[in-house]
C-alpha cells in the first residue's frame, strides 16, 4: 500500500496548483487570490475556493461535492474546519454550485472522501498558515513561535493573542505558502474534530421542512410538467392526442418530443406542461398515445435463455491450473447456483429537475445530481448548447444510490424549459421513476467447488451468466476476473456467458458488489459446511493464503472479519430459533466485514443485529460513517426480498404495493466497530452494502436450515 | 374550481382549486409550502405526513374538499422555533441521512407520542410502519423516538 501513499503526496501537489489557480479563477468572481472582498461595508478574507472569513469571526466552508445523504456535506467541511483550528460551531457550510475550479463534483465510488482528502486539508492548513505569518508580521516574532487554538492565534512567550478575523487584511498580504511546509494531520491522535459524532448542518431544515430539495424549488411563473414515456424502453412516438390533453384544466402546452436513441438521455415522449402538477396529472389520464416499440424482453424469456446457456461453456474469462483436475481430485465436490434479479434504486424523491432557458441562450438548473459535470455535457449535447451557457445549482439529493449519476430526467427539463421559454419543473411520478429506472442487472451464478483432504477450499469454478447487449456486459453486469477466490485457490475459473437485452442498466450502490457477495460468500457457507470447518475459521484460511497476486489486502480483511467475530461473541449458543452468519468483503476502497444474529420463527425471521467490522482508515464524522453503515445494511436486506421483473418489454412493478420497500418493524440494530488503520481515509456509501446480504442469509440458514439460493428471498420460503 | 378554506398552522387560507386535488398538491402548488413531500401519491410511503387534528394522516390521498373544519399542521407549522422533543431527539440522535422522509417521521413520531408517551419497541414499530426510509435510518428513528419519550417525561409536559 506504499503506492497510495506516494500517491497521495501526488494528489497534493496538483491540489495546491488548484488552489493557485482559484488565485485567477477568483478573479472572475471579482475577488483576488487570498483578497479581501468588500461586501456591506465589511472586507472579508477568500484565502481560496473553499474558505470565506468574515469580519465578524463568522467562517464560511463551501462544500463542493452534492449531498445525497452520505453525509458530505458535513464532513468535507469539518476536514477543513480541522485544519483551520477553527470552532466547528462558528462554521457555515454552503454549497457549491457546479464550477469546473472545484475539480471533481461526484457522488459515486466511495470516491469523495479520498479524492477531496488533501484539497480540503490543503484549504484550511493553507488559509492558517497566512494568518499565522500575518500575525508573526504584526508581533514581529518567529511564526514557529505561534500557536492556533479555536479561531485564535496566540503568542505563549509574550502572552498576546488575536482572533483570525483581525488579522485579514495582513493573512491577504502574506504570500501563497507552499504546499509542502503545510501541517496536514492524518491520524486520529492529532485529531480535534474529526472522529467526533457531529449531526449533519443540514438537520435544522430538514426538520422543519425549509426548501432543500429539488422539487421544493419554486421560480416566479413557474410551470410544472410531467414527461411521458413509452413502457418499452426504447419505444417512439407515432401518434399522441396532444390537442385534447391540451384542452384540460389548468394545462397549459402538451406536446411530442421526438427525442433521441440514447437510453440514457432524451428519449421520445410526450410532455404535459400546466399551472399546477395536480391538474398536469390529471390531464395525464387522458392522453392516448400510439407508441412504436422495437423489442419485447421478458424476464421470462431471460430465465429461459439463462438455463439454456447454463449447460453450454460459456467464455473462459480466466483460467489458473487446470479446474477439472482438481475437482476430479478433490476430497469432496460442493455444486450450488444462485440467481438475483434485476432491482431498482426506487429513491424516495422521485426524479425531479427545475430549469429556466433565458432569451440570451443561457439555461440555468437546479437539480438533484450525482454528477453534475456529466449532465451538463448531456444536456449541451442533446440540445446542441455550448456547456458555458448552462449553469446548475446542487440541490439536496432526495436518495442517490447511483440512479442520479444518470441524467434522463434533467435532459428532459431542459427540452422542455427550452420549448417553453419560462421556469419549469419537470417531477416524475412514482410510477415513472419505478418503470424507467436504470436497473440493477440481474445474474446467475453456477458455482462448483473442490475440497481437499485438509479441508481446505483448492479449486473453484464459476459460470457467471449476465447481461449485456452487442455481447459486451452492459453497466453495473460485469465481474472483474481478478475477483475473490481468484488468487485464493490454486485451480481457478470463471466462465461468462451473455444474454442480450434491450432494458437500461445501470451503477446501484456497490455496483456489482451489492449482488454478487451475496452468491460468493453464501457458497462460501456450504463449502465450510462440507468441509465440516468453523465458519470464521474456514474464511480466515482462505485469506491465509493466495496465489500470484491477491485479489484483496488479506490482513485488511481478515482484521474487519476478526474484529465483527469478537464482537458478536462468535462460536456462542444464540439461543434456540437463533442462528449466527457471517461474510467478508472489500469494494470500493474499504474492507467490511459483518455478523448477523437472527431469530426465526417457522419461515418468518427476525434480523435482531448485526455487528460490523470495518476499515476505511480514520474516521471523519463518526456520526455519518455509522450512519452510512447503519442504512446500508437495511437496504440489503430491503432490497433483497425485492425485484423488477419484465413482461413485453415493460416493467410491471409500478408503485411501493409491489416494490415493498423495508419498514422499521424489519431493521436490525447495527453496531459499528472501526479499526482506524493507518492508511488514507476511505468513503463509506458502498463498502458496507454487500457483505450484509450473505451474512443475514447465512444467519437465517443458520437458525433455518434454509439455504437461500435466489432474490427475492420469498422464492425460498423465508419472510423477513 | 372553487374556493376551499383550510386553516393550516394556525392560519386560514382560501386556495382556488378543484375539490378532489389532494392536500399535498394544494399545499406545494398553491401555496408554496414545500416542506411535505411527494413520494408515491398512493398513501404507501409516509413522506406526505402532515397532522389534522394531532393525528398523522397522509396528504396524497387527502381531498381538501374533507378538511374544511379542520386544523392542518404541515411539518413548517409544527414547533418552528424548535425544542419538541422530537426535534430534539432526531438533531441529538443524528437520524437523517438524505432527509426527504424525515419531515413524514417527525410528524408520525410526535402522533404517536402524544397518545403514547412511552412506547415499546413493538409499538414504535406499529405506528411508524407507514413511514418508508429508503436511506434505512430506522435504527436511529427507534432510538430517536425514544429519546423523545424521555425528553418529554423530563420536561413534565406532553410531547
Amino acid at each position: 500500500m506504499s503506492a497510495r501513499r506516494k500517491s497521495d503526496v501526488d494528489t497534493s501537489r496538483r491540489a495546491f496548483l488548484k488552489v493557485s489557480l482559484a488565485a485567477s479563477g477568483a478573479l472572475v468572481v471579482g475577488v483576488g487570490w487570498t483578497g479581501l472582498v468588500t461586501a456591506a461595508g465589511e472586507e472579508t478574507w477568500v484565502p481560496n475556493l473553499y474558505v470565506r472569513i468574515h469580519p465578524d469571526g463568522r467562517v464560511t466552508i463551501v462544500s463542493k461535492n452534492p449531498e445525497a445523504g452520505q453525509g458530505v456535506k458535513t464532513a468535507f467541511p469539518m476536514v477543513v474546519a480541522e485544519h483551520l483550528e477553527i470552532p466547528w460551531e462558528r462554521v457555515e457550510v454552503e454549497q457549491a454550485p457546479l464550477d469546473d475550479r472545484y475539480g471533481r463534483q461526484v457522488v459515486g465510488g466511495s470516491r469523495g472522501t479520498p479524492d477531496g482528502w488533501n484539497d480540503l486539508r490543503i484549504a484550511g492548513a493553507g488559509a492558517l498558515y497566512m494568518l499565522t505569518r500575518a500575525a508573526a508580521a504584526q508581533w514581529n516574532v518567529p511564526p514557529e513561535s505561534l500557536a492556533a487554538v479555536n479561531g485564535v492565534i496566540r503568542h505563549e512567550e509574550s502572552g498576546r493573542s488575536a482572533a483570525y478575523e483581525t488579522l485579514l487584511e495582513g493573512a491577504a498580504r502574506q504570500p501563497v505558502p507552499d504546499v509542502s511546509v503545510l501541517k496536514l494531520k492524518n491520524r486520529p491522535e492529532e485529531f480535534k474534530l474529526l472522529g467526533r459524532f457531529v449531526p449533519g448542518v443540514d438537520n435544522a431544515r430538514i426538520i422543519h421542512g425549509k426548501p432543500l430539495f429539488g422539487c421544493d424549488v419554486r421560480m416566479e411563473g413557474m410551470l410544472y410538467a410531467q414527461y411521458v414515456k413509452c413502457p418499452v424502453f426504447g419505444g417512439r412516438v407515432k401518434k399522441a392526442n396532444t390537442p385534447e390533453v391540451e384542452r384540460q384544466p389548468g394545462i397549459v402546452r402538451a406536446f411530442v418530443v421526438k427525442g433521441t436513441d440514447n437510453l440514457s438521455g432524451l428519449m421520445p415522449g410526450v410532455a404535459i406542461v400546466g399551472e399546477t402538477w395536480w391538474a398536469v396529472n390529471k390531464a395525464r389520464e387522458k392522453l392516448k398515445v400510439d407508441w412504436e416499440t422495437t423489442h419485447a424482453d421478458s424476464s421470462e424469456g431471460y430465465a429461459l435463455e439463462a438455463a439454456k446457456l447454463a449447460r453450454g461453456d460459456g467464455e473462459t474469462m480466466r483460467h489458473d491450473g487446470d479446474v477439472e483436475t482438481a475437482l476430479e481430485g478433490a476430497e469432496k465436490v460442493v455444486e450450488a447456483s444462485y440467481y438475483y434479479p434485476f432491482v431498482s434504486h426506487a429513491n424516495l424523491e422521485p426524479q425531479v429537475a427545475t430549469a429556466v432557458y433565458h432569451e440570451s441562450g443561457k439555461l440555468e438548473m437546479r437539480a438533484p445530481s450525482q454528477n453534475p459535470r456529466g449532465a451538463r455535457a448531456l444536456i449541451a449535447r442533446t440540445l446542441g448548447m455550448n456547456e458555458r451557457d448552462i449553469h446548475i445549482e446542487l440541490e439536496r439529493i432526495g436518495g442517490g444510490f447511483g440512479r442520479r449519476l444518470t441524467h434522463d430526467y434533467m435532459v428532459e427539463t431542459a427540452w422542455i424549459a427550452r420549448e417553453m421559454r419560462v421556469p419549469v419543473q419537470l417531477q416524475w411520478t412514482r410510477e415513472d421513476d419505478l418503470q424507467h429506472d436504470f436497473y440493477r442487472p440481474a445474474a446467475w451464478h453456477h458455482f462448483r467447488a473442490g475440497i481437499d483432504g485438509d479441508g481446505r477450499m483448492s479449486a473453484f469454478d464459476h459460470h457467471f451468466i449476465t447481461f449485456g447487449r452487442g455481447g459486451e456486459p452492459v453497466s453495473g453486469a460485469s465481474l472483474s476476473s481478478s475477483h475473490y477466490p481468484a488468487g485464493l485457490v490454486k485451480d481457478f475459473r470463471l466462465r461468462q456467458s451473455i444474454i442480450e437485452c434491450n432494458v437500461p442498466t445501470g451503477p446501484w450502490r456497490s455496483p456489482g458488489h451489492s449482488a454478487y457477495c451475496w452468491a460468493y460468500q453464501s457458497f462460501f457457507d456450504e463449502v465450510a459446511l462440507a468441509a465440516e470447518k468453523d465458519q470464521l475459521e474456514f474464511r480466515l484460511d482462505l485469506l491465509s493464503r493466495s496465489f500470484g497476486e491477491p485479489p484483496l489486502d488479506l490482513a485488511r480483511t481478515a482484521g474487519t472479519l476478526k474484529k465483527a467475530a469478537q464482537a458478536a461473541g462468535w462460536g456462542r449458543d444464540p439461543g434456540p430459533g437463533r442462528g449466527l452468519g457471517m461474510a467478508f468483503h472489500y469494494d470500493h476502497g474499504g474492507f467490511v466485514s459483518h455478523v448477523a444474529q437472527v431469530h426465526a420463527k417457522g419461515n418468518r425471521v427476525r434480523v435482531e443485529k448485526v455487528w460490523s467490522g470495518i476499515d476505511v482508515g480514520p474516521v471523519i464524522n463518526l456520526s455519518g460513517a455509522r450512519n452510512q453503515v447503519e442504512g446500508a445494511v437495511v437496504d440489503a436486506l430491503s432490497t433483497s426480498q425485492l425485484e423488477i421483473t419484465f413482461a413485453e418489454g415493460a416493467v410491471q412493478q409500478s408503485n411501493f404495493h409491489d416494490y415493498a420497500l423495508a419498514t422499521i418493524d424489519q431493521a436490525p440494530e447495527v453496531e459499528c466497530h472501526f479499526i482506524q488503520s493507518d492508511f488514507p481515509p476511505m468513503g463509506l456509501g458502498e463498502p458496507p452494502m454487500a457483505p450484509a446480504p450473505p451474512a443475514i442469509a447465512n444467519a437465517i440458514f443458520a437458525a433455518t436450515g434454509v439455504r437461500i439460493r435466489e432474490q427475492p428471498w420469498s422464492r425460498a420460503g423465508i419472510i423477513v | 374550481m372553487g374556493q376551499i378554506t383550510l386553516s393550516i398552522n394556525g392560519e386560514k387560507h382560501a386556495v382556488d382549486v378543484s375539490p378532489d386535488t389532494p392536500l399535498l398538491w394544494a399545499l406545494r402548488d398553491h401555496l408554496d409550502m414545500v416542506g411535505t413531500k411527494y413520494g408515491c401519491g398512493v398513501g404507501l410511503c409516509g413522506s406526505c405526513t402532515v397532522l389534522i387534528d394531532g393525528e398523522a394522516v397522509r396528504a396524497c390521498t387527502m381531498p381538501v374538499e374533507a378538511l374544511e373544519n379542520v386544523e392542518i399542521t404541515t411539518i413548517e407549522g409544527f414547533h418552528p422555533a424548535g425544542g419538541h422533543p422530537v426535534q430534539r431527539a432526531w438533531q441529538e440522535e443524528d437520524v437523517a441521512q438524505c432527509g426527504y422522509c424525515q419531515g413524514g417521521q417527525v410528524l408520525a413520531a410526535a402522533a404517536l407520542l402524544k397518545t403514547n408517551p412511552d412506547p415499546s419497541d413493538e409499538e414504535i414499530e406499529d405506528a411508524m410502519g407507514g413511514n418508508i426510509c429508503r436511506c434505512g435510518t430506522y435504527p436511529r428513528i427507534r432510538k430517536a423516538v425514544k429519546l423523545a419519550a424521555r425528553y418529554a417525561s423530563e420536561e413534565g409536559g406532553e410531547a
